[in-house]
């Protein structure tokens, strides 16, 4: 496996090195993204892509979560069934059809309301920035469609999660007297720290490379922009909209953008390993 | 020698149990009664003690258990006094583990259970619908069959009772981590290492652990479900000794496989037994004689609990 993935970066770092040795600095830096002027900046692409994985998994954790405790600890036995198979046939919706009904469903309704907030809003300093006035099409909507789209994959690796905390521990909660919630707080929690990190991570890889559904609903505008309401784009949109008419050396832009892309998933992935083996040793004591 | 036989209608359990009691009464570490049983202490002094003054902390009354249309225990009557050891012995099946997680509703968590009957505390149904199950268990606390502590650290496993139960100064945790692990017969052995993983711990002490995690939010029940059954015989023989020195200040109820752990701990020994069930091929449960230890193991009234006892069956 270490081998395929060695063997996607070298292949793709040789197609990407033109661009990159062309451009230098402005590529990884620069600010703007502008094909047809020469200007190749992938700061805005990755800002989109960072921004709308943060605000699907702000939607999508909670909710997740949510529904996987509810599945194990709350509902009655005849309900768990009929709530997993339909989060599980969610699942199984193809992304360009989630991009497609948002596209035509969704987005005016989106704008409707967008505007409803920002006008709510727009007295009130930071926030009259953030949500800001709308189109329909933005950083929000792709969020929104991305946090429906990985809710559930969360749901159904946390919930494995969840079925697999001791009942032993958890009725030894129950018997200090614990409610429900303060024994879901003091033993499924630190039990699933992990696994729970691990579904989010997963849901974060979709997010970041989702590209269909997020380039219906993004606004295909390349900027660096706080408002959420505003139109945006994250990279592999921006890849897969150019790469059928691209030159050689939007071409080999493109790739370092695949290449950016694939080192920043890996980065995450990394980087949550280490959180969870620190929170675990903080929630468990030292071994 | 007053028995409690399911079928004796006519007997009533409050003034049978006094009795049954007496035989082990006089031996009973008296001073330390928790307040909460209203008793004056002072007219439990010295040896004239009275058994009908040892204050009942629960009451039960033709307690029956189902489990969905399985009737699992049936007309369980019995008294369990304050500052005694009460063991429930009996073959498998026979419902001594259902009728102890009745004390404290856990067969709340179990699909399907339901309790009739009377489970009194302190004179409090504790089944009557104002009753709240969590309040229950932060008074009646229970140490189960495998050593069960959280996977964190040993401070934090006795802490967290305290902590749901509202205390987060820091000092007072301290004290109660102290106190209570002191009571389990363990601060000495982790007082260094409080921030440990309790998973660390041998499986003794993680039961000792357990027992200081129950006793952390001082309740006056704690009932103990096989708590030695995954253990070796000298952690066996440690938690036994544990038990004789709480016992001066829990009431405690065990429920146990091993006979001559009853024999060794207890002060009342309740045997239960099974039956077939004409309804259908799942055996109902029932108690067959509660009675002072001494006098179950020597002279049981009871054909089946001698049968049992002397290794007949079960």
């Amino acid at each position: 496996m270490l081998l395929v993935l060695a063997l996607i970066l070298v292949t793709m770092i040789r197609q990407a090195w033109p661009a990159w040795s062309e451009l230098g600095a402005s590529y990884f830096f620069g600010t703007e993204w502008i094909p047809s002027q020469g200007k190749y900046g992938i700061l805005p692409l990755v800002y989109g892509t960072l921004v709308v994985s943060l605000i699907a998994l702000v939607f999508a954790v909670p909710i997740s979560i949510g529904i996987s405790l509810f599945v194990t600890e709350v509902a009655p036995e005849w309900l768990r069934r009929p709530v997993v198979t339909t989060v599980d046939l969610l699942a199984a919706v193809p992304s360009v059809v989630f991009g497609l009904w948002a596209f035509y469903n969704l987005l005016p309704g989106f704008q409707a309301v967008f505007n409803n907030i920002a006008s709510a809003v727009s007295s009130i300093p930071v926030l009259n920035v953030v949500f800001g006035p709308s189109t329909g099409s933005s950083f929000m909507s792709a969020g929104l469609i991305l946090a429906l789209m990985i809710t559930p994959i969360i749901t159904s690796v946390t919930r494995e999660v969840f079925l697999t905390v001791p009942e032993n521990d958890k009725s030894g909660a129950l018997a200090l007297g614990a409610t429900r919630w303060e024994m879901i707080r003091g033993v499924v929690f630190p039990h699933s720290f992990g696994g729970m990190t691990g579904a989010v991570m997963l849901g974060l890889g979709r997010a970041m490379g989702e590209t269909v559904a997020v380039a219906l609903v993004i606004g295909a505008v390349p900027q660096i922009s706080l408002n959420l309401f505003g139109v945006g784009e994250t990279m592999p949109a921006q890849i897969f909209r150019q790469l059928s008419e691209a030159g050689s050396t939007l071409r080999s832009a493109l790739i370092g953008l695949g290449v950016v892309l694939l080192v920043l998933t890996i980065l995450v992935n990394i980087s949550a390993r280490r959180a969870v083996v620190a929170v675990d040793r903080r929630f468990k004591g030292a071994p | 020698m007053t028995t409690y036989d399911h079928n004796d209608d006519t007997q009533t359990t409050t003034d049978s149990t006094a009795a049954a009691i007496s035989g082990e009464a006089v031996t009973m570490p008296m001073q330390l009664a928790p307040p909460s049983a209203g008793i004056d202490s002072a007219e439990r002094q010295g040896n004239a003690v009275e058994p009908e003054s040892l204050p009942k902390v629960f009451n039960l009354e033709e307690l029956q258990v189902y489990y969905g249309s399985h009737h699992a225990v049936r007309d369980v009557s019995m008294a369990v006094c304050a500052n005694q050891i009460t063991a429930f012995i009996g073959p498998s099946g026979c419902g001594k583990t259902t009728v102890l997680r009745c004390f404290n509703r856990m067969n709340d968590l179990i699909a399907g259970a339901r309790v009739e009957g009377l489970l009194a505390y302190h004179g409090v149904d504790l089944y009557s619908a104002e009753v709240n199950p969590v309040e229950v268990r932060r008074r009646i606390g229970m140490v189960f069959q495998k050593p069960n502590p959280f996977p964190k650290s040993i401070y934090e496993n006795v802490a967290y009772g305290p902590r749901i139960a509202g205390i987060k100064k820091k000092s007072e945790l301290d004290d109660i981590v102290e106190r209570s692990l002191v009571q389990a017969a363990l601060w000495e052995e982790v007082k260094n290492r409080l921030k440990a993983s309790a998973l660390g711990m041998s499986g003794g002490q993680q039961q000792r652990l357990c027992i200081a995690r129950a006793v952390a939010v001082s309740p006056e029940v704690i009932l103990m479900d096989e708590p030695c059954s995954a253990l070796d015989p000298i952690a066996t023989s440690r938690i036994e000794d544990l038990m004789l020195e709480l016992k001066s200040e829990f009431t405690i109820v065990i429920v146990t496989h091993n006979m001559q752990q009853a024999a060794r701990v207890s002060d009342v020994t309740a045997f239960y037994s099974t039956e077939v069930n004409p309804d259908g091929d799942l055996r109902t449960g029932l108690l067959v004689e509660m009675a002072p230890t001494v006098d179950i193991f020597s002279n049981p009234s009871d054909e089946l609990t001698e049968q049992y006892i002397s290794g007949r069956f079960g």
